[in-house]
């Protein structure tokens, strides 16, 4: 069986993020303007948390991407009254935007606070109409999103190895976010698969995830402490 | 007392109590427009949120709920003044329960339809409202029993069911009187019309007096674990959630607690208009303010006990994220609303209600006017308090209503106001047959013992 997960290296992350951009471009995230995200309604689905360590000159600066941490037990799931998030059977916390009826109980049950709404239907200007993923649908006002592990390029990648009469590769499936990381700070994978760069990952010391002691079992494992 | 006199004590109870709903009083009359006026403002915020979409409310990331939510806890919350007063009384037999228990099952019916359209108004797509609606389509949505929202809506609507129909058995033979009447004075008319329909066919035979008697009975033992288990599961709402500060085990218990506080405040209050405004002081009498006062400050000082419970063994236990929000609400920025709620939660209601002479009907219901801000303030305190502080520091966030939301707010205090106008207008607002029988019952008490005095040696 499939588990998807990913690791994310925040030794080697240089906070650039490229990742958001790429994410915003790959599923068709709207932009919201400075007046919106000035009441705290901005569109990420990964974001780049800083941290700063020590006093200036004397200062580091850590930074975590964070986005929507697939929890084995997720806490969004259960309250959904009408099964617009769902667990699928490899790992995803999945979002059906047509049954969302937009109460938001998943958002505010989110410890992460990774699950964004749509406070007002996205607006691309012409000819901004134009870069949209055809893969992934534009969300109408009133529905909930969030990261989906880029569920289309997973199952994009599902259906060549299906027509090929074999199973999906390690690192065959890279994440938009993984894929525009310049300094390759994050991998994708199956986390059941032993053999899989994930699965490495995650046997080392430096693996770590967030908000451990909820007992959300999360799939995204940071790496850290190693510099 | 001779058996004519009793029939013009009888008669006299019919009069005073139907005046209302006969006489045009003009007070009533202004009061229903203005109060009308008020609602639409309420569908008017509506219809623009739905056409301008749910974002022109002030609601943001990570406050996913403010006033909605607020507003529809407060409202469930007050609809527990009918359960408890009415039910409760009935079962123990309270004699002085009689002249109260309509206007209270009333505010239960009109609290529980305003509180039930909070959770659509909140809605991202109310239109599609009913996906949360167990029905069998060929789309197999199905809805989820696990989440506290459907408990909500199925508590919800056990509880307004029957609370209607906990309101309308007793209003059956007062129907059948004003149908009389009606047809007497003024047959073919609408008026006559709607009593009749009202009554149902009642005649006031053996047979019925037994049904309805039994009814009645079954309905107040059957609607005080519903109107419990409702307030429980609205604060399931907030329990199951792992939110600091949601995520505590008296919730249940102290929501019902509060739920029923806030419910007596707003029988308080409109007791004290219904008696100022119809004149009918000979029933809401000052022994009847005196009794509920009392049970007023019963559930000030049990509010008060779950307040002081929930806040020490939050600071006590001292967890990270718990101590964050409850430090912002008891010194930080939420500090003024907790402060603000605690001298008219238990300040006011314990400076006035411990003494008879608070306990008369000015009193009360200022205590009751009180208690209805702090306990909204509660309400908002647990809904924004908490979620404008989360667990990674990085998504930190706050909160201010916007016009929309305000004007939903203040729309659903005109639109309780308005229903309970028209209420008091079409229906006796003291139950006439029940201070009749409560009447006879004391002549029978008193004859009794006169017999017994004289059998005496």
């Amino acid at each position: 069986m499939t588990r998807w997960g990913m690791v994310i290296d925040t030794d080697r992350c240089t906070g650039c993020a490229a990742c958001m951009v790429a994410c915003h471009a790959e599923n068709n995230i709207q932009t919201v303007g400075e007046v919106e995200a000035g009441k705290g309604r901005a569109m990420h689905w990964i974001r780049i948390e800083r941290y700063y360590e020590g006093e200036f000159p004397d200062i580091k600066v850590r930074f975590q991407p964070v986005m929507c941490q697939q929890c084995g037990h997720a806490p969004c799931e259960p309250v959904c009254p009408v099964y617009a998030t769902y667990h699928t059977p490899e790992g995803l916390n999945a979002m059906v935007y047509a049954r969302c009826i937009g109460t938001r109980y998943c958002a505010n049950n989110c410890p992460y606070t990774v699950r964004f709404f749509n406070w007002f239907s996205p607006d691309f200007p012409q000819p901004l109409e134009r870069q949209l993923n055809p893969d992934v649908s534009v969300r109408s006002a009133g529905i909930m999103e969030k990261c989906t592990f880029c569920v289309q390029r997973i199952q994009g990648a599902q259906d060549v190895a299906k027509d090929e009469d074999r199973e999906v590769r390690d690192g065959e499936i890279r994440t938009a976010c993984s894929q525009s990381c310049p300094a390759e700070a994050i991998v994708f994978g199956d986390l059941d698969d032993p053999e899989s760069r994930v699965s490495e990952f995650a046997e080392q010391a430096r693996a770590t995830r967030l908000l451990e002691e909820l007992s959300t079992e999360p799939s995204v494992i940071y790496m850290r402490g190693g510099r | 007392m001779t058996v004519s006199a009793r029939a013009a004590t009888a008669r006299s109870h019919e009069e005073n109590l139907i005046k209302p709903l006969t006489a045009f009083r003009p007070k009533l009359f202004v009061g229903s427009l203005i109060s009308g006026g008020v609602m639409a403002l309420l569908f008017y915020s509506w219809g623009y949120q739905i056409f301008n979409d749910i974002g022109v409310a002030g609601i943001n990331r990570p406050v996913f709920w403010g006033f909605y939510i607020t507003n529809f806890v407060f409202w469930i919350g007050i609809s527990h003044a009918g359960t408890l007063i009415s039910a409760i009384l009935r079962v123990t037999q309270a004699e002085w329960r009689r002249p109260i228990t309509r206007c209270a099952e009333a505010i239960t019916t009109f609290a529980l339809m305003i509180g039930g359209l909070f959770p659509l108004i909140h809605l991202g797509r109310p239109w599609i409202f009913w996906y949360m609606v167990p029905i069998p389509t060929y789309r197999g949505i199905w809805p989820n029993f696990r989440s506290p929202l459907m408990w909500d809506i199925m508590a919800i609507t056990t509880y307004l069911t029957g609370s209607l129909l906990y309101l309308y058995l007793p209003l059956i033979p007062d129907m059948a009187i004003l149908r009389d009447r009606a047809l007497k004075e003024t047959p073919k008319t609408l008026r006559a019309f709607f009593f009749r329909i009202m009554a149902i066919g009642w005649r006031g035979t053996p047979q019925q007096w037994h049904s309805l008697e039994a009814g009645i009975k079954a309905m107040a033992v059957i609607i005080i674990p519903v109107a419990v288990s409702v307030h429980t599961i609205v604060s399931w709402d907030f329990a199951m959630a792992i939110q600091p500060m949601w995520h505590s085990t008296i919730f249940g218990p102290y929501f019902v607690v509060g739920a029923i506080y806030s419910g007596v405040a707003v029988l308080m209050v409109a007791m004290y208009l219904l008696r100022k405004g119809l004149g009918i002081g000979e029933y809401l009498s000052d022994k009847v303010f005196n009794n509920l006062g009392l049970l007023f400050l019963a559930f000030a000082l049990l509010w008060g006990y779950f307040t002081f419970a929930e806040h020490l063994t939050v600071w006590y236990g001292n967890e990270h994220i718990e101590r964050l929000v409850f430090n912002e609400r008891i010194f930080g920025k939420y500090s003024g609303f907790f402060w603000t709620m605690m001298v008219t939660n238990v300040l006011i209601p314990l400076a006035i209600l411990p003494f008879p002479k608070g306990r008369k009907p000015l009193g009360t219901a200022i205590v009751g006017l009180a208690v209805l801000v702090g306990m909204w303030i509660e309400r908002y305190l647990i809904v924004v308090g908490t979620l404008s502080y989360t667990r990674l520091d990085y998504t930190v966030g706050t909160y201010a209503p916007s016009w929309t939301e305000m004007g939903i707010f203040v729309g659903s205090i005109g639109m309780f106001l308005f229903l309970y106008f028209v209420f008091v207008q079409t229906t006796p607002i003291v139950s006439i047959w029940e201070v009749r029988e409560g009447h006879h019952l004391e002549v029978k008490a008193q004859r009794q013992a006169l017999a017994a005095s004289r059998e005496e040696p």
